[in-house]
């Protein structure tokens, strides 16, 4: 590959060197190395790698390590913020129950978001380190991790990372002298983003198609194969180590008043900012802090609206930005914090062109097995289209105000139209004037009947 | 005789490594269906992509249905089941990257290859298709080519870039 090629090629990278990264306050990021060089066996191990196994797996009980996940309150941070601690409690287990399975959801492809690719492909242990607690909390037999099949580098360091841990003894029979057996297998998809969400990549991991699963029951009683199971966030299993290793409260306490929630974040932001990426800061962290880190809009652009966390959040608007970045205050502002990477749209972006885009993202994506996302995705990208042309009719707009409610929560067996109907509901709600510009037909013809999934 | 001739070599034959790794796979996990995604990327990795012979000789393999791993095998779009160009272009087409020109992109792409998302330059050199969020936001507009992600890619790079993919 030439200079001129390699200059191209994508590198992810952590925007915060070693100067401000401490074990203290870093949990998920100290041990990276500033040239971006992976945290392989060796060093991870210098770097107090492995001493959370060690420690739970001789020393506490699963329940404990349970325990310690609540109180410590590590939220989900897949994108629903269920307590990771809460979740591992529902898992069936103990006398007369087969030992089950826990999957890293991998699947990362939320529009906006490239954070479990960093994890994965620069401390590939951490995650590891962190399954293997999950297993023993859960008392799992097997783990899966579930990557995208894009991520080629990330499954590369993933295939060496399992290596090196099995030949170390952290995977397999007898973990660290425990008695406690566990092994992880790399599972790599095909695509389709719908895979990530959590029944759907149950399925898929079975080599099934990728259509959710009605719930219940849910993956802690009857998942992978029958058996109970619980599918985590590749940087919510991240979080486990630390919590293990430095105690519940000291975990709670990183985001100290910022938020109830504990632990640190992986917030970024991508879009017309001039200095893009990736920042560990305390969960809560207001998205001031986070674009003055990011250097604010460049090109002498204005920031007109903002997603909190991927294509499925609620756009808000530039006064939001002084909230807490965590589940609970961008839930009550209307919006979900979602994956936490912040999407900037300028003054000069149209919001009437983005919403087609996402829809047009998320109709393509949908699995087809419900009426109201399947029939009406291709719908509302109609309409998009034709507001986005200027050839809108009067009536449209309402339209797509039903549309976001029927795709809304509650009518489909999982959020991906819910996910679609967020971004929808609150760019018709905070720039209707956008969409009116639009209607230009006072009546005409009617739209044709909508058109297949697939075809927009 | 000559008949005979035509319909082995028509039919899909499958490799004795690859039918050793299908089978190495399905040792992974509780059912053998299981492994039947990894069988089909198998066969593509070998063939560039997964013709209609190969299905009854996975399901043959893995003890399923034909049906079941026809279903799979047209649910997933990065399992190919038409021929692909040596070199496949998956252009990132999400709200990030679309925020930051991925539709002047895509247009320098469609013009310069003379082909549109779906199909297969004539020289059969580069397929062309459309990709969910590559998780390259912070360098988007975000393309991959096989295995190589690059970000952000001008329509000015196109040039030196496709160079690199004879
Ligand atoms: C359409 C859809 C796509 C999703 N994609 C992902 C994903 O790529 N990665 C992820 O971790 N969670 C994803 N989720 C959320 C998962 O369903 C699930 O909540 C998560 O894996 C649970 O892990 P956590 O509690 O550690 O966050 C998705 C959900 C939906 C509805
Ligand atoms: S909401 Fe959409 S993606 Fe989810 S199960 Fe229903 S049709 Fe499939
Ligand atoms: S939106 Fe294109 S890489 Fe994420």
């Amino acid at each position: 590959m030439t200079d001129a090629v390699s200059r191209l090629r994508y590198r992810c990278q952590l925007n915060q060197g070693a100067d401000e990264r401490r074990e203290e306050t870093h949990p998920l990021t100290w041990r990276l190395n500033d040239d971006g060089r992976p945290v392989f066996h060796k060093e991870y191990v210098e770097k107090d790698g492995y001493a959370a196994v060690r420690q739970a797996l001789n020393e506490l009980t699963g329940a404990q390590v349970i325990d310690a996940m609540k109180t410590a309150n590590v939220r989900g941070r897949g994108g629903a913020g269920f307590s990771a601690g809460v979740k591992w409690g529902l898992t069936l287990q103990g006398e007369g129950m087969p030992r089950g399975y826990i999957v890293c959801n991998a699947d990362e492809m939320e529009p906006g978001t490239f954070k479990d690719r960093l994890l994965m492909e620069q401390i590939p242990h951490l995650l590891i380190e962190g399954m293997i607690l999950a297993a023993y909390a859960n008392n799992a037999r097997y783990g899966y991790i579930f990557l995208r099949g894009e991520y080629i580098e990330a499954a590369r360091s993933i295939t060496r990372a399992l290596d090196e841990a099995r030949e170390a003894g952290w995977l397999g029979a007898d973990i660290a002298g425990s008695g406690f057996d566990f092994d992880i297998a790399l599972h790599t998809g095909a695509g389709r983003y719908i895979c990530g969400e959590e029944t759907a990549l149950i399925n898929s991991l079975e080599g099934k198609r990728a259509n959710p699963r009605a719930k219940p029951p849910f993956p802690g009683q009857s998942g992978a194969w029958g058996k109970p199971t619980a599918v985590n966030n590749v940087e919510t299993l991240c979080n486990a180590p630390a919590v293990i290793r430095h105690g519940a409260e000291w975990y709670q306490a990183l985001s100290g008043d910022l938020s109830d929630d504990g632990g640190t974040k992986l917030y970024g932001v991508s879009g017309r900012v001039k200095r893009t990426g990736l920042w560990e800061l305390p969960i809560g962290t207001p998205g001031t802090e986070l674009l003055d880190r990011a250097g604010g809009i460049r090109d002498g652009q204005q920031l007109k609206a903002w997603l909190p966390g991927g294509g499925s959040t609620g756009f808000l608007l530039p006064e939001h930005l002084e909230l807490a970045l965590d589940f609970d205050t961008i839930g009550q502002a209307g919006s979900r914090m979602g994956t936490g990477l912040l999407t900037v749209v300028t003054d000069q972006q149209s919001i009437v062109s983005l919403m087609r885009n996402l829809e047009a993202f998320f109709s393509r994506e949908s699995c087809g097995w419900c009426t109201p996302c399947r029939e009406g995705l291709p719908w509302t990208v109609k309409l998009l289209q034709a507001l986005e042309r200027g050839e809108g009719e009067r009536g449209d707009i309402e339209m797509l105000d039903q549309l976001a409610i029927g795709l809304g929560p509650g009518r489909t067996f999982c959020a991906h139209a819910p996910g679609a109907a967020m971004p929808l509901s609150s760019a018709l709600h905070y720039f209707r004037h956008e969409f009116e510009q639009g209607v230009r037909h006072e009546t005409g013809p009617a739209h044709a009947d909508p058109i297949p999934v697939g075809e927009v | 005789m000559e008949t005979a001739q035509t319909i082995a070599s028509d039919g899909f034959v499958i490799e004795a490594a690859d039918r050793e790794a299908i089978l190495h796979e399905r040792d992974h996990y509780e059912e053998p269906q299981a492994a039947c995604i990894e069988a089909l990327k198998i066969v593509q990795r070998r063939h560039g992509w997964v013709p209609d012979g190969a299905i009854p000789v996975i399901a043959g393999l893995l003890g399923v249905s034909p049906a079941s791993v026809e279903g799979v095998a047209t649910f997933y779009s990065l399992i190919f089941r038409q021929p692909v160009g040596r070199h496949v272009i998956l252009v990132c087409d999400s709200s990030s990257c679309f925020l930051m020109d991925y539709e002047a992109l895509r247009d320098a792409l469609t013009e310069k290859l003379g082909i549109q998302f779906g199909q297969t330059t004539p020289d059969g050199r580069f397929t062309l298709l459309p990709v969910c969020c590559l998780g390259a936001c912070d360098r988007g507009p975000a393309v991959m080519i096989d295995d190589d992600t690059f970000g952000p890619v001008q329509p000015d790079d196109l040039d030196t870039l496709l160079e690199a993919y004879a």
